[in-house]
């Protein structure tokens, strides 16, 4: 019998149905991977299962009683315990006061009981053989024992449910074996652990069985031994392409912008392509996999360490946005609220921000200029705004068409776009796609990085994979696959050109 | 009929709780009825107040506050602050005045105090942008360091030895105007100029909102925001001049404690600590109603230690009023 059945699992929110009848159970004492391309549900179900949302319908059978988790805390209460992406740790705090954190021994005296509470972390941390100093603290370790602390303080709340939320994400390689021993130990004492995983490869090295979600909806549960990473891709994906693109034949020019061998002995090893007038190329890739710090490195906003850039035939160095912006290039960011636009200044003021000193004389910006420059763009883009309207009151679509539009204004031969379509509704994707293809065939060179598979095959021209810093695939229209993409963007080196 | 009349009568009310939550979120209306309603108390309560001698005497009295704030708006619109102005004042007075008991002509020895006044600003500035020091910390530093150079400098006395035709700018009238008046009158109106309708302005703005932003966007934020805090500096400067003239002698002790007024005014005027949203028009409000309030509290001879406590009261009473009104904003959104 399995020590937990999650029933025909609904959970819907305004307009989205995030999951959709996922039925999912774990036997005692298995590592059960959960994997599913970004929005394929993970999450949410993991979320339903711990107490963080309660599920529209269906039902959780746990050690055979039916089950409601009205919180975190009841959830924890019952031994489900789930370890989050971003620890929840006291950096100045040791160990010993981290594990035990608002449950310290008392002393009568109304002290904390340090003696006591040594006595516990040890007794925990021998139980489960976990390495670790109770006196130290957080900020000293490194980010793999301060995992484990996360790992020490779930085991000591007698958790028999362990999730795992991508645990591997900020960790090195070897790092990673310390977590996979680590898991390995837990499972032998009798844990059952539920391992969320974009990263392929490591399923194969922790788990017993694996469940593929997609689009809220369950796809299959397999022992690990019945599946290889083809077949857990193409359950993954086969989603169906639609032409919701816009996307047509335009014609693309010479070379625009090459990249030779850039590294900034961080994010990015040896790096080098090239991008065409007129050519939408796509950047595709796990998130982490250090697309955004190429561009932003390419921008001269991150430092490199080695490399050339060159603009049509000339190298290049470029030193920030500003210089950027000298030599044509706009950089849309993906994260427009942090780092695209000033939220309480107006439409206006956000989108001649980038051309403000090229339309003023002496100080004094041109107001007929300005006035013209932003109402063409918002009846061209199509902006649900006035051009006085403070951007912090407009949609999620038409802020980033706010965003879109001063980068336009630039008049840029190049343009980077990072995810420019997340966070937009449908109808605004469809107006963006629109104008990339329309700018591109204005002979802009367009570069677009996106998570979206279906995007990136939809959208371009050709695309290079990116994974852990490296390039990883490369693909012209003609071969695009969506199977062969995931491939390359879990390591496998494929070019098809 | 009756749910009817209710209906209407609940609608009624609707559109006058809008009318006045629009007018709270007119910022400067809520100040400027602040002052008024001031204003209006002191001079039921004393008929002095009103005579046009005594709101010449408040507008001088604010003016060198005044002018110095306009730059602390500057640096707090950045999301800064600026904790040395008070030294500066002291020791761009000290400065000037001591070139001047060295012979060096007045007009001459103005021009150096002010590019002494500016240089200070810069090295804020530049210290705050190039090593990434917090501006609060800089700015405490230079503080300390500005008065102790005085200090070093005049071993504490003041120093007296001024031409007479120095003392035009703190005491002289134009048009039965004082001289100070004037200066920040022209000040305020070019403060405002340069906010609204200049590039930079903007890029003030924009660096307040979202640093991050503004230099994806291109814009070069340390030299923006080196300038604001010369800026600042300068105008500490100016206003240091001005008192060494109103006092006929250079004062050790000028400008003591003056970042609190000037932090007060802009505060009390509606800028935002958090940067991004803030007027001069504001901050001259700010100042206007500290001077009232010190005024009112001189004629209705309340002692000088409760007017202390009224402004820091003020103060805290203004930055509540900001965060009752940012909170109010985030849970419209």
């Amino acid at each position: 019998m399995p020590i937990l059945e999650m029933k025909n699992i609904c959970k819907y929110f305004p307009g989205v149905k995030a999951l959709d009848g996922v039925s999912f159970d774990l036997q005692e004492g298995e590592v059960h991977g959960l994997i599913g391309e970004n929005g394929a549900g993970k999450s949410t179900l993991m979320k339903v299962l711990s107490g963080v949302y309660q599920p529209t319908k269906g039902d959780i059978i746990y050690q055979g009683e039916k089950v409601e988790f009205d919180g975190v805390l009841s959830a924890i209460e019952k031994g489900i315990c789930i370890i989050h992406q971003e620890f929840n740790l006291f950096d100045n705090l040791p160990v010993a006061e981290n594990i035990f954190i608002g449950r310290e021994p008392i002393k009568s005296s109304g002290l904390v009981d340090k003696v006591q509470l040594r006595v516990w972390t040890e007794e925990l941390l021998a139980k489960y053989n976990l390495n670790l100093d109770p006196d130290k603290k957080v900020k000293e370790l490194s980010v793999a024992y301060q995992q484990m602390v996360e790992i020490a303080k779930a085991l000591s709340y007698n958790s028999k449910v362990l999730i795992m939320d991508e645990p591997t994400d900020a960790l090195t390689k070897r790092e990673e074996k310390v977590l996979f021993n680590i898991i390995e130990m837990l499972k032998e004492s009798g844990l059952t652990i539920v391992y969320i995983s974009h990263r392929l490869e490591e399923l194969f090295e922790v788990c017993d069985r694996v469940t593929v979600l997609r689009d809220g909806q369950k796809i299959v549960t397999k022992d690990i031994e019945d599946l290889d990473k083809n077949s857990l891709v193409s359950y993954m994906v086969g989603r169906e392409l639609t032409d919701f693109y816009n996307w047509e034949e335009h014609p693309i020019g010479e070379e625009i912008l090459k990249v030779e061998n850039l590294s900034d002995n961080r994010h990015i090893n040896n790096v080098s392509f090239d991008l065409k007038k007129g050519e939408i190329l796509g950047f595709s890739g796990l998130v982490g996999a250090g697309r955004t710090e190429l561009m932003k490195s390419i921008l001269g906003v991150n430092s490199v360490v080695e490399g050339k850039v060159y603009l049509e035939g000339d190298e290049i160095k470029i030193s920030g946005i500003k210089d950027a912006i000298d030599h044509g290039i706009g950089y849309l960011s993906e994260d427009r609220k942090k780092e695209g636009l000033i939220l309480q200044m107006s439409t206006r003021e956000n989108t001649t921000l980038t051309i403000l000193d090229k339309i003023s004389q002496f100080l004094f910006p041109d107001k007929k200029k300005e006035y013209d420059i932003v109402d063409s763009f918002i009846e061209d883009l199509d902006i649900k705004t006035t051009s006085k309207q403070k951007v912090r009151n407009l949609s999620g679509g038409n802020q980033q068409k706010v965003a879109i539009a001063k980068w336009l204004a630039i008049k840029p031969k190049i343009l980077v776009l990072d995810e420019p379509t997340r966070g937009v509704d449908v109808g605004a994707k469809a107006k963006i796609y629109s104008l990339i293809v329309e700018l591109a065939k204005q002979g802009i060179g367009i570069i677009m990085i996106s998570s979206e598979l279906p995007e990136v095959i939809g959208m371009s021209d050709r695309i290079f994979v990116m994974y852990e810093g490296d390039i990883t695939g490369e693909f012209s229209r003609q071969n695009f696959n969506q199977e062969d993409i995931m491939l390359a963007a879990s390591g496998e080196k494929i070019r098809k050109v | 009929m009756e749910i009817n009349a209710k209906a209407e009568g609940g609608s009624k009310m609707k559109k006058e709780s809008n009318i006045l939550k629009r007018f709270l979120e007119i910022e400067e209306s809520t100040i400027l009825l602040a002052l008024l309603i001031l204003s209006g108390v002191i001079s039921i309560l004393t008929p002095k107040f009103l005579s046009s001698y005594n709101l010449l005497s408040i507008a001088r009295q604010m003016s060198l506050v005044a002018i110095v704030a306009v730059g602390q708006t500057l640096v707090i619109i950045t999301a800064g602050i600026d904790l040395s102005v008070g030294s500066i004042i002291g020791f761009t007075g000290i400065a000037t005045t001591m070139l001047m008991a060295a012979g060096i002509p007045v007009f001459i020895a103005i021009i150096l105090g002010l590019a002494v006044g500016a240089l200070l600003g810069y090295i804020n500035g530049t210290l705050i942008t190039k090593i990434d020091i917090p501006p609060f910390i800089v700015t405490l530093g230079m503080l300390s360091i500005a008065r102790g150079f005085i200090m070093v400098l005049t071993q504490g006395w003041p120093i007296s030895e001024v031409p007479d035709s120095f003392t035009f700018l703190g005491q002289g009238y134009i048009l039965g105007i004082p001289v100070p008046v004037i200066i920040m009158v022209a000040i305020m109106i070019l403060g405002h100029i340069f906010l609204n309708s200049t590039n930079l302005g903007r890029y003030i703005y924009a660096i307040g909102g979202n640093e991050e932003a503004a230099e994806l966007s291109g814009l070069n934020v340390k030299k923006i925001k080196t300038l604001v805090y010369t800026i600042t500096g300068f105008l500490a400067g100016v206003s240091g001049i001005i008192m060494a003239s109103r006092l006929s002698s250079g004062q050790p002790n000028a400008g003591d404690g003056w970042e609190l007024d000037t932090i007060a005014a802009v505060v009390i005027g509606g800028t935002s600590l958090m940067g991004g949203e803030g007027t001069i028009f504001g901050t001259f409000l700010g100042a206007a109603i500290m001077a009232v309030l010190r005024n009112g509290l001189v004629l209705l001879n309340v002692s000088v230690y409760w007017q202390t406590i009224a402004i820091g009261a003020i103060v805290i009473g203004a930055v509540a009023m900001d965060r009752i009104r940012q909170k109010r904003k985030l849970k419209a959104n």
